[in-house]
This record gives structure tokens, C-alpha cells and sequence, in this order.
């Protein structure tokens, strides 16, 4: 691994530059506009955080969702009882992820490798209860929690607008649709919003990353029983990082509250948790830009995947006799629209199986390869 | 007393359930070493062996009655079962009895889905970290919840047990207490009886015969079993499709007492791995022990009295959450579960 300072840099201002000029690189996908774009930086932020907690230390939880929804849960309580405007929201929405990730992490952390993977796994299912059922006047159950307009919002201002917003910059508001080659970008307030706190979600991860406390975790994963030995108790580390997880979690939750003023139980499915997994992996875990190619490209997928039907998949074929045409169609249908679940199951095995070092460890062996340093670096 | 008693009763049926599921999966921990985040899918998988089995058995040859009209005016369709038409009594006794029967159906066709999943996937995954075993069979779970919801849709399907077992029994009038003041249905009762006779047989498979006694070693130990010259992981494989199929005969006899979904194996794999927690990774006997304890604790916390008390102390709907409560408590008062050893996947 390359830990000059340089290429931290150039890395960081790579990353800027991707970040901020998202909505343009999107535009000729057809994936710009703001709920995508949103969503984008919502689950990069999320999984450079889950990516802090298993592309660290090797724990891998299963519950990680736990922390998004009551970052949410957090965050629309703060609109029903001050405002719209999206700050006490968002602290709050850390706060409140960080109060439970310290809880949960201090009991899960007492075991380790499988079983911590089960019991946070047990919470998640615990918390999604909670949520559903157990605690309805807070989390108001299975409708989820809105905002109505008999809340007290004690900070309302009169003239303030109706929807979230950041001192009366509308989140919802597209502030530019350019037009260029005959493809649409939408500029959006809430993207760049989240974009802002993605550029410090991922400055912060890769200063944890490199620094003395990144390297105890990466000693963690490699032989915590060694660093017992050593004298050195591993419990504060794993808890810090857990709980830095957790309120990265929280604070994708908040955002994503943030720019849809919901709650849900759904969004702390153990299911949930499972896909911020697949972000990591898909993405090479333990890597710095791999989340957040892995987020992006599962929320993108999703997006597109779930919009094909019959339709769009007989105008892709119809270039074939009628026969394979309709046997073409027949045979895609079940991975696309609703079966876009069955597409990301088998995606999840496939990247398990055949690339465990994601889709960045595989552009560095493809790298490698084709520059020929492999072998030196080996020997 | 009564109430004790039946809440007892009603945890059992339940409880065999995760007892069953447990008892797989920690069949497959403690010889192959690997968390199968698929198990919960093998015993859906079961329970559809069930439904296709009454589905197919319901297949009908379809007559007019020229003598009779339905509602719409039209001559009234008859259906009649290709089963009813070609045996008669015989047929229909075969139909009533489906659930039972797919049992038969249902073993050899798990054993090679066990066989094959660990031939082609799990075996590949042995020398991988935990993390990736768990990652793969998480996928392979929700590929098979997938292809299940696509073929045979989202809701239940309901499959009634054979007519023979429809009703309750009094039990509390066998016991001295008063007439309807405990009674249980025939099928749970079954249920319950089917699961203790699986697990007997699954100890006293392991316990009395000499391959139970080499994969007992292997759990032990497995290199020095190696070194002796035994093929332990051709006896791990086969393992490993006996603990596929008790998970698929638990799916299938309890279709009866809930309708199969696609995502039941989901529901009851979390639980199932709580259970095991509680039971101690590693340990068959506890896996059982702790399946029927939390089964009955469940139905003991869906008690009125009960949640009413917990409500006073403001925990409102505790039979939701119960299970996980007490999973961690035992965690945090015994690390390594009720009847848990040293050691068991702790690297």
C-alpha cells in the first residue's frame, strides 16, 4: 500500500471531483436526478462506515441497519419537534445512532467471529421489532413516522418553508437542469448536501485509516490473539471503531430523512443490514474508494433493474426471429423488475465466490496483470 | 395451573421447530466448521416439498354437468382429481394424507440438495474466513427465497393436514382439571411427537452406530481422524445432507400449523441461530434444550397476565422481543450458552 501523503491527496481530490461532478458523469446513464443522486451519496456514506467497522477489523455485523433507522427515527422527531432545517436533525440523528451503537457494540463485542455476527444479527431482528411493534408511540409502527401538521414544530419560523431545508435552502430544489448531448442533468441542493458530508465522511475514513489507531484495527483483523499477547486490550479499539461505524450509519440514516422527512421499520431489516454487506464486498472491502463504488453501483442497478419490464425487454430483442425473441425474454424476465432480488442474491455469490477482493481488488490484479508488476511484488 | 400448562403445551410445537432447525445447524458447525446462513432456506424448502406434493396430487380432470349451472349461468364445471378418478377411496385417502407423504418425497430430494450445495459451494468455502461462509450462504439463501417467491408467488399457501388430525384433544381431562380447560390441537401434538422421534434418532444415529461414532471424533478432532485414514470429509458431506434434511422434514411437517411463505425460512433461521447462541454453539443437546425452553418462554410471554405485568413497567408487547432479551442476558451471564465447551469456533 502506497502511504504517501501525495497520493492520499491526489486520492481525496479525486474523489472531490467525482463527487461534485456527479450529476454530469450520471447524466449520459440516465442516473441524475436528485433521488438517485441522493441515494448515492446516503449509502456511500453508510458503507464507508460499515467499511471502517469490517474492512478493518474483519467484525462483520449484521445489524449495522439498526444504526441508519434510528438515525432516521432520530432525525424526523427533530423536525416534529423544532423545524424543517436539517441540522438539529442530523445531530440529533448521530447522537442518538451513537448512544445505541455503544450499547449494542458493548454487548456484541463480547464475543467474537461468528457468534458477534449473531448477536448482532439477533439485535437487528430485536431493534426491527422494537420498531415495528414494541415501542409504535415512538416509532409509530408499521405506518412509519411522518410529519403531520398538528406537530408542535416549536421553531418554525412563520415564513419558513414547508419541507426540510437549511435555513431556507430547499432541500428538494433543482438549482440547475443543463442540458448536453441531448441528456438531462438535474444540479440538486439535497446532493450536494450529502455530497458535502460524503467528502468528510471519506477524508475522515481515510485519516482513520492511516493513522496508529487505523493500524491497531488492521492488527485486530490480522491476529487479535497476537495482540492480547502483546499486552495490548482490544476491546476499546474494536468499541471505537464499532461505535465510529454506528454513527456513520446514524448520519446516512439522518440525511436520508433529511431529504425524505420518513421513518420506517423497514429501513432496520436485517436485510437492510445485508445489503450494506454486498455494498462493501461488492466494492473490495477494507479498500478506500470500494464502498462507495459498491453503493453506487447496487443503488444504480436497483434503479435500473426495477424499472425493465416486458415491454423494454422485447424492444431489447426484438432485433431476433420471434421464437428467441420471446425465449430471450423469457429467460431475463425473472432477474428484472420484481426479480431484481434474485439478481442481487446471486450477484452477492458470485463477487463471494469468484472475487473476494471486489471490484477494486480486481481492477488492481487486472492492473497487475497488464503491467506485469505482479510477479515482483510477489517475489 | 391450567394456564401454565397450556402455555407449556403451546411453546412445544414451536419449540420442536427451532429445536429441529438448531439441532441442523449445529450439526453443520460442529463437523464442517461453517455457518450456514442457508439453513433457514432448507426448511423452506421442505415445507414447498409439501406444497408441490399437494399440488400435485391436486391435479384435476375437468368435467361439464350438463345438469347442473353455476352461479354465471354456464354449465357447471366438475373437477375431479386424476388421483380420485383412477383409485377411488384409495386416491382420496392418498390426497388427505399429502403432508405426511411428502415426507418420503422430501428425503431423498433434500439429502441431494444438501449433497449438492455442499459438494459445489460450502466445500469450496472451508479454508475461506467465517465472514466469507457466512456471506456466501447469506447470498445462496436469498437466491432460493427468490426462485420460491417466483414460482410459487408471495402469499401463504395454505396445506391442510390429513382430516384424521383436524380437531383438539382435552388433555386437562386426562390430567383431573375441567372439561375445554386445555386443549390442544391433534396436529401440534404430532408435530411435537415427529421432532423428539427425529432428534432420538439423530443422537442415537451419532451415539450407537460406527459412523456416528468417526463424525464424532471428526467434530473432536478432525486431523488426527484424518491421520487414521479415514475420508472425514466424505462422512462431513453426508452430514452435512442429513442436517439438510432435518431442517427440509421440519419445514414439511409443520406446513399444517403455518402456511408456507418464501420468507419463513428467513423468520425462523434468526431465531435459530438465537437459539443455538443460547444452547451453546457446538452443542447438540443444548441446541435442543434451548429450542424448547425459548419456544416455551415465547408462548409464556404472549400470556395476557404476563403482558400486562411487563406493561406496568413499561415494556409493552413483550412476546415480540422476549427471545432476544433473554438471549442476551445469557450471553452476558454465560458467554458460551447454556451447555456451550471451550473452544467451539472462537478462533
Amino acid at each position: 500500500m502506497n502511504n504517501s501523503k501525495y497520493s492520499d491527496a491526489a486520492l481525496l481530490l479525486f474523489f472531490i471531483i467525482m463527487v461534485v461532478a456527479g450529476p454530469f458523469i450520471l447524466a449520459p446513464f440516465g442516473g441524475s436526478y436528485p433521488d438517485l443522486l441522493q441515494k448515492f451519496a446516503i449509502f456511500g456514506i453508510f458503507a464507508i462506515g460499515f467499511n471502517i467497522l469490517f474492512g478493518l477489523t474483519g467484525y462483520l455485523s449484521f445489524g449495522h441497519a439498526v444504526f441508519l433507522g434510528v438515525g432516521s427515527y432520530g432525525a424526523v422527531w427533530m423536525f416534529k419537534l423544532l423545524s424543517y432545517n436539517v441540522l438539529p436533525a442530523l445531530v440529533m440523528a448521530v447522537v442518538v445512532a451513537g448512544f445505541f451503537s455503544v450499547v449494542i457494540g458493548y454487548i456484541s463485542l463480547r464475543r467474537s467471529g461468528i457468534y458477534f455476527s449473531i448477536l448482532t444479527l439477533a439485535f437487528a431482528q430485536m431493534m426491527f421489532n422494537v420498531a415495528y411493534s414494541v415501542a409504535t408511540p415512538i416509532t409509530n409502527g408499521e405506518t412509519g413516522l411522518q410529519i403531520y401538521n398538528d406537530d408542535p414544530q416549536w421553531l418554525q419560523g412563520a415564513d419558513s418553508p414547508l419541507t426540510t431545508n437549511l435555513f431556507g435552502l430547499k432541500m428538494n430544489e433543482v438549482f440547475w437542469r443543463p442540458e448536453f448531448f441531448g441528456f438531462e442533468a438535474q444540479f440538486n441542493v439535497g446532493y450536494y448536501f450529502c455530497a458535502f458530508f460524503l467528502v468528510i465522511a471519506f477524508y475522515l475514513a481515510l485519516r482513520i485509516t492511516r493513522s496508529p489507531f487505523g493500524m491497531m484495527l488492521r492488527a485486530i483483523k490480522t491476529n487479535q490473539n497476537r495482540l492480547s499477547f502483546t499486552g495490548v486490550s482490544t476491546r476499546p479499539y474494536m468499541l471505537a471503531a464499532f461505535v465510529i461505524s454506528g454513527m456513520y450509519a446514524g448520519l446516512a440514516g439522518g440525511l436520508w430523512a433529511c431529504m425524505d422527512p420518513l421513518a420506517g421499520a423497514e429501513r432496520m431489516q436485517w436485510t437492510a443490514s445485508g445489503e450494506v454487506v454486498l455494498m462493501t464486498i461488492l466494492g473490495g472491502a477494507g479498500t478506500m474508494l470500494g464502498p462507495v463504488l459498491g453503493a453506487g453501483f447496487i443503488k444504480y442497478f436497483e434503479a435500473i433493474f426495477s424499472k425493465i419490464n416486458d415491454q423494454v425487454l422485447h424492444s431489447w430483442f426484438a432485433f431476433m426471429p420471434d421464437g428467441m425473441e420471446n425465449f430471450m425474454v423469457a429467460i431475463v424476465h425473472p432477474f428484472v423488475g420484481k426479480g431484481w432480488h434474485l439478481t442481487l442474491g446471486l450477484l452477492f455469490m458470485m463477487i463471494v465466490i469468484f472475487l473476494p477482493g471486489g471490484l477494486i481488488g480486481g481492477l488492481t490484479s487486472l492492473g497487475r496483470v497488464l503491467t506485469g508488476r505482479g510477479r515482483k511484488s510477489k517475489g | 395451573m391450567d394456564a401454565v400448562l397450556l402455555q407449556v403445551l403451546n411453546g412445544l410445537d414451536k419449540g420442536s421447530a427451532y429445536a429441529l432447525i438448531a439441532l441442523g445447524l449445529t450439526l453443520i458447525f460442529g463437523t464442517l466448521g461453517v455457518v450456514n446462513f442457508a439453513h433457514g432456506a432448507l426448511f423452506m424448502i421442505g415445507a414447498f416439498c409439501a406444497v408441490t406434493l399437494n399440488k400435485i396430487f391436486e391435479i384435476s380432470a375437468i368435467t361439464i354437468d350438463p345438469t347442473k349451472t353455476d352461479f354465471l349461468g354456464k354449465p357447471l364445471q366438475v373437477k375431479t382429481p386424476y388421483l380420485e378418478k383412477w383409485f377411488g377411496d384409495f386416491g382420496l385417502a392418498v390426497m388427505d394424507w399429502s403432508v405426511p407423504l411428502a415426507i418420503i418425497i422430501s428425503i431423498p430430494i433434500m439429502m441431494l440438495f444438501g449433497y449438492i450445495m455442499e459438494r459445489g459451494l460450502i466445500r469450496h468455502f472451508y479454508k475461506r474466513p467465517h465472514a466469507d461462509q457466512i456471506l456466501v450462504t447469506f447470498g445462496l439463501a436469498i437466491v432460493l427465497q427468490e426462485i420460491i417467491k417466483a414460482f410459487y408467488g408471495a402469499n401463504p399457501i395454505q396445506t391442510p393436514a390429513p382430516s384424521a388430525f383436524v380437531g383438539t384433544l382435552d388433555i386437562g381431562v386426562y390430567l383431573g382439571f375441567a372439561q375445554n380447560a386445555i386443549t390442544y390441537p391433534y396436529w401440534r401434538l404430532v408435530y411435537f411427537a415427529f421432532a423428539c422421534l427425529v432428534i432420538f434418532a439423530v443422537f442415537a444415529f451419532l451415539r450407537f452406530t460406527t459412523f456416528g461414532m468417526v463424525v464424532r471424533a471428526g467434530m473432536a478432532d478432525r486431523e488426527t481422524v484424518g491421520l487414521l485414514g479415514i475420508n472425514i470429509n466424505k462422512k462431513f458431506t453426508i452430514m452435512f445432507a442429513l442436517a439438510a434434511c432435518v431442517a427440509g422434514v421440519a419445514g414439511v411437517m409443520y406446513t399444517p400449523i403455518n402456511s408456507p411463505n418464501y420468507h419463513m425460512g428467513m423468520d425462523f433461521l434468526v431465531l435459530s441461530f438465537v437459539v443455538v447462541v443460547v444452547g451453546g454453539m457446538g452443542s447438540l443437546p443444548g441446541a435442543v434444550l434451548a429450542g424448547f425452553l425459548l419456544g416455551i418462554l415465547e408462548s409464556f410471554a404472549s400470556m395476557n397476565v404476563v403482558k400486562q405485568f411487563f406493561e406496568t413497567i413499561f415494556i409493552p408487547s413483550i412476546d415480540q422481543i422476549v427471545i432476544y432479551l433473554v438471549a442476551v442476558i445469557v450471553l452476558l451471564v454465560r458467554p458460551r450458552g447454556l451447555l456451550g465447551h471451550k473452544g467451539v469456533m472462537e478462533d
